[in-house]
């Protein structure tokens, strides 16, 4: 009378058993394929905005210059930010995590597979939602109050590409009541709206997945102080996640809301507030930037000590300071307001818990300089973007505190030095740290390593590019040039350095070429990882490369922090690493043990539920922004259909299916295998 | 010496040399070229909104206290970057076969006090001035002469409660008296900015923020919405004005004036023709000396600038026009054929006026000193 025995299973309903091809990618619930599902669509959408960011640049490269319509360029930078903070940086960081939580835990998958699979197609129908804003959306000029109509948008006024103008165009943090539905009225902000909806859904999904993950599945001996810092920090991330994005939903919900059903909680009309959608946009604005940066922090507190060759300096200090960072970035939210009026208490004390934030961040920069010092530096790729992510996030730092100098302030916001700023956080920090990760990490997807010379050339045209292109706005910002502004007159003296600003802003451009190229063909032709070929220090790579389905052939058991370093190291009495003399050896028995499982393996099994239930909440969300029509009215009902049918499906699947992976004997050719120690210096 | 040597040498016997001769030329061209390009873009006196030349006790403060912390961060800055070159030059892998490997060493509780406590310091240092500016630079002094600014997409109007009067896109003021500027928005959210005279403050449909501007010169300074305001944001600019206080009483005395209502027959007259038959009278206010014919737009109703002294202003359309290469007349002509064209989604719409109504209506405009 066992339990699975008496379990009633549906039979009508069969689990997917597709392993190769379409099928098994929408039906996976594979954590590492999803991270890869993840990271080419956030790749995806990284070269859209960029391509936004350079028909900017283009614009403002002359003074007074008439390339895009004022409708065209206000819809591109809202579509940036908002495309490169939603669907580039932050599902990047999702990517990171989904692959290489587990990995690092030493665990086989998350915690909730088919959840996992939610949230990345929530995310994937998210995101095709928020850009079908520029085939169906439209952006219409504001009518006045008094019913004197304004001239069309989209159409009027000087420049070209204003097909482009009828997407969202309120600015990425949608200001009220610019993006209400007095003064922008048409449907594009709609989507904003609710594409940022359904995007949040997905990360608060993944969030609880990650948490539960974390808590749960570490593998024996893996205690939290013992886990690898990105795992920490994927931790503190989803912890932000989890209470910053109940904030936005509700607020983008107030904005729908008034801008669907006639509600007046942004609008001074009906006795609402402006200023309330700042706190709730900013509220969970500013930990969203610690979402953004923390994985990036993670990753390079990996890279740093491998080829340092020296454990992090102050582990435990640059663990707690990313807990501070995130337990502070709540608390700090109203300095983006600074400008608004709020009363100058408030503004002393946000400033001052601005200012705090500086210490942990310190914390942290002057511990990754310690995990340098009195290494053995190789400056492979991964190295190279480490140390510029330091150096950059480092000037970030510094003019974020400029930021807490209140009256500073007031002079900075809303120009380019916040421009340049966020940039060098984001860019400088998040995006270094992030291609660093993916040069590191690399053979773990693909069991080769990426192109050495590629990398830095690439390393060194986007270093470059993104300096000719950010430093400068510090000083336009300074002189005067006003954030959001489609146009710039000759006799502000804004122009020679906007040249060299999109000079930069095509070098970047170049230098992404350069990675692709690289990713591409390394992927085909590139050197053979071998199991370890960076030396490295934590348990992913005690696996083969590429990873295995099932990641661990088996369980892993950790007695300490970087244990993979130390199977292979010893400390002689002076406290310097020894190479142990069977080190060889065991890389060898690792990468044959990884590949031959000594017993059957049982994984979660793929579903087609989690697709099916994320293909309806789109087409609900459809169904609001055109729920005055008959078909606006059927769309949320097929929606809801297929959502709920997918749930139930969801429920009564069957639980056991045959694992994919079985057991083989041990083959004594792939005893045969090659260590290959990397030398991408 | 060289020059002659190197003159000396046949170019086509030593093709390097050739070579070496071109390049040597072709960089100091580029580099001549970078050097006189470099030149302009470190150019400064010539950037109207620059916040580095401030002209307020109120602006100088805060250009003070950006230097201060200016200078603390560029001293963190170069501690930080040049510990990473250090780092970089000194313990970067030397490839010998019997490099020893590094240390292991795990951390230091006393460093992590060290840089935890030194920057809390420092920041605790730098919150003194900064805490006290903010209390002595967000509120007005009593007594300070208000001016009402109201946010239009895309112009700031100004009102003088005392003087009663209506202004727009340029503000005037007294030289070196408290100004308290009582702002707010009649549409969206905007952002009124001066860098030459204080910091930036929203304007907020609905409710009231305060800025307190005072001019230590007199002279012309340049502004601009900062806050995105929609599609013309980037054309809603601003101008303030600070006179000698004997100009500003002129000037006051003039703007309470009422203009004069044109003579029939007259050139004028046909221009106010023109404005009372088009649909100029739905938006703008104009105060005449006869009262009857004033044509006076309630507040809260949707309004354009008051156009009674529209010619004692030197810009207009949101301070755009007249461009550097245009003179004021090619504005004004540009602007009534077609308000969209240069402000994309303005409330003046193209009237479709003929070439004989524009100028006829420039002609009245322009007597509206």
């Amino acid at each position: 009378m066992t339990a699975t025995a008496e379990r009633p299973q549906a039979t009508i309903f069969k689990r997917p058993t597709a392993t190769t091809g379409i099928w098994s990618w929408l039906t996976t619930v594979d954590h590492k394929k999803i991270g890869i599902m993840y990271g080419y669509a956030a790749f995806f959408f990284f070269i859209l905005g960029g391509i936004e960011a350079l028909l900017l640049r283009i614009q403002l490269a002359q003074a007074d210059a008439e390339f895009l319509t004022a409708g065209a360029y206000n819809a591109l930078f809202t579509m940036h930010g908002t495309t490169m903070v939603f669907l580039f940086v932050m599902p990047v960081g999702a990517a990171f995590m989904n692959y290489l939580l587990p990995l690092l835990i030493g665990a086989r998958d998350v915690a909730f597979p088919r959840l996992n699979a939610l949230s990345w197609w929530i995310f994937f129908f998210g995101g095709i939602f928020l850009y079908s804003t520029f085939f169906f959306g439209t952006s219409l000029a504001p009518i006045s109050p008094e019913g004197i109509p304004g001239n069309l948008a989209a159409a009027g006024g000087p420049g070209t590409l204003h097909f482009l103008a009828d997407s969202p165009d309120g600015g990425w943090f949608g200001y009220q009541p610019n993006a209400g539905p007095l003064y922008s009225p048409g449907t594009a902000m709609d989507y904003w709206a609710l594409g940022l909806q359904i995007l949040g859904l997905a990360s608060l999904i993944s969030s609880v997945n990650f948490i539960v993950t974390v808590f749960n599945m570490r593998a024996k001996g893996m205690r939290l102080l013992r886990m690898p810092v990105f795992a920490w920090m994927s931790t503190v991330v989803a912890f932000l996640l989890l209470f910053s994005l109940p904030i936005i939903a509700v607020a983008l919900f107030m904005v729908t809301f008034d801008r669907q059903f006639g509600t007046l909680f942004f609008a001074p009309v009906g006795g609402g507030d402006p200023i309330l959608w700042q706190h709730l946009f900013w509220l969970f604005g500013h930990p969203e930037v610690y979402i953004l940066i923390l994985p990036a922090m993670g990753i390079v507190s990996e890279v740093l000590p491998v080829f340092s060759r020296k454990p992090l300096f102050g582990y435990s200090a640059v663990v707690f300071a990313g807990a501070a960072i995130a337990f502070l970035g709540f608390g700090v939210w109203a300095h983006h307001m600074f400008a608004s009026g709020i009363t100058p208490v408030a503004q002393a004390a946000f400033g001052l818990a601005t200012m705090t934030i500086a210490i942990p961040t310190g914390i942290k920069i002057f511990n990754w300089l310690g995990t340098m010092w009195g290494g053995r530096i190789r400056l492979t790729t991964p190295m190279l973007f480490a140390v510029g992510f330091v150096a950059m996030f480092t000037i970030g730092g510094l003019s974020g505190v400029t930021h807490s100098i209140v009256p500073s302030d007031w002079q900075q916001t809303d120009t380019y030095y916040i421009v340049a700023h966020f940039h060098y956080v984001l860019f400088g920090g998040a995006v270094f740290g992030l291609f660093a990760g993916l040069y590191y990490w690399f053979p773990k997807l693909t069991g080769k390593v990426m192109n050495p010379t590629l990398g830095k050339t690439h390393f060194w045209l986007q270093f470059i590019g993104f300096n000719l292109t950010f430093a400068p706005m510090h000083w336009l910002g300074l002189q005067g040039m006003v954030r959001r502004t489609w146009k710039y007159p000759a006799e502000v003296g804004l122009e020679p350095w906007n040249v060299v600003v999109t000079i930069g802003a095509f070098t970047i451009a170049a230098s992404i070429l350069v990675f692709m190229y690289n990713w591409y063909t390394s992927r085909r032709r590139g050197q053979d990882s071998g199991i370890d070929p960076w030396d490295a220090r934590t348990i992913e790579w005690t696996t083969p490369n590429p990873t295995p389905e099932y990641n661990f052939a088996t369980a892993p058991v950790v007695s300490r922090l970087d244990a993979f370093w130390h199977m292979k190291y010893d400390e002689d009495e002076e406290g310097r690493a020894v190479r142990k003399d069977d080190a060889d050896e065991i890389l060898a028995h690792l990468e044959y043990d990884g590949r031959n499982p000594s017993a059957p393996i049982h994984l979660p099994s793929p579903s087609y539920f989690p697709l099916i239930m994320a293909v309806g909440i789109p087409i609900i969300f459809y169904g609001i922004i055109y729920h005055t029509t008959m078909w606006g009215k059927a769309l949320i009902l097929i929606g809801a259909v297929i959502s709920l049918s997918a749930l139930i499906g969801w429920g009564i699947e069957p639980l056991e299916e045959e694992s994919p992976v079985e057991a083989e004997d041990a083959d004594e050719e792939d005893m045969e295998l090659e260590l290959v120690e990397v030398d991408d210096e | 010496m060289k020059l002659v040597a190197r003159s000396e040498t046949p170019y086509d016997a030593d093709p390097m040399a050739r070579f070496r001769q071109h390049l040597t030329r072709t960089t100091g061209l580029i580099g001549t070229a970078l050097l006189l390009a470099s030149c302009q873009l470190f150019e400064t006196g010539d950037q109207p909104l620059t916040t580095f030349e401030p002209q307020s006790p109120a602006a100088e403060r805060i250009d003070d206290l950006f230097w201060l912390v200016f200078w603390i961060a560029t001293v963190v800055f170069v501690l930080v970057m040049g510990a990473i070159v250090v780092i970089l030059f000194v313990f970067r892998d030397k490839k010998s076969e019997d490099a020893k490997e590094p240390k292991q060493l795990h951390g230091s509780p006393k460093l992590e006090v060290i840089w935890t406590v030194i920057p809390a310091l420092i920041l605790a240092a730098i919150a003194v001035p900064t805490v006290s500016a903010v209390f002595d630079l967000t509120e007005c002094e009593d007594g300070a002469m208000v001016v009402e600014v109201i946010g239009h997409q895309w112009w700031f109007e100004y009102h003088y409660p005392e003087e009663d009067i209506s202004t727009a896109n340029v503000m005037v003021i007294p030289v070196d008296q408290p100004v308290c500027a009582e702002m707010t928005s009649d549409d969206v959210l905007h952002n009124f900015w001066v860098p030459a005279l204080h910091g930036k403050r929203y304007l907020v449909p609905g409710q009231t923020t305060i800025l307190p501007l005072e001019a230590s010169e007199t002279g012309e300074y340049w502004g601009h919405c900062a806050e995105f305001c929609g599609l013309s944001h980037s054309l809603m600019r601003a101008r303030v004005v600070a006179m000698e206080d004997s100009e500003f009483e002129d000037w006051v005395g003039a703007q309470q004036e009422p203009t004069t209502l044109p003579a029939e027959g007259t050139p004028e007259w046909d221009g106010y023709q023109v404005f009372l038959n088009k649909a100029c009278t739905q938006c703008h206010t104009v105060r005449f000396d006869d009262e009857t014919a004033s044509i006076i737009i309630p507040d809260e109703a949707f309004n354009g600038p008051e156009l009674t002294h529209f010619a004692s202003r030197e810009v207009f359309a949101g301070a755009v026009l007249p461009g550097s290469d245009q003179t004021y007349q090619q504005a004004l002509k540009n602007w009534l054929a077609n308000p969209p064209a240069i402000k994309p989604g303005s409330y003046m719409p193209n009237l479709a006026l003929t070439e004989q109504e524009i100028n006829d209506l420039i002609v009245w405009l322009e007597s509206n000193e």
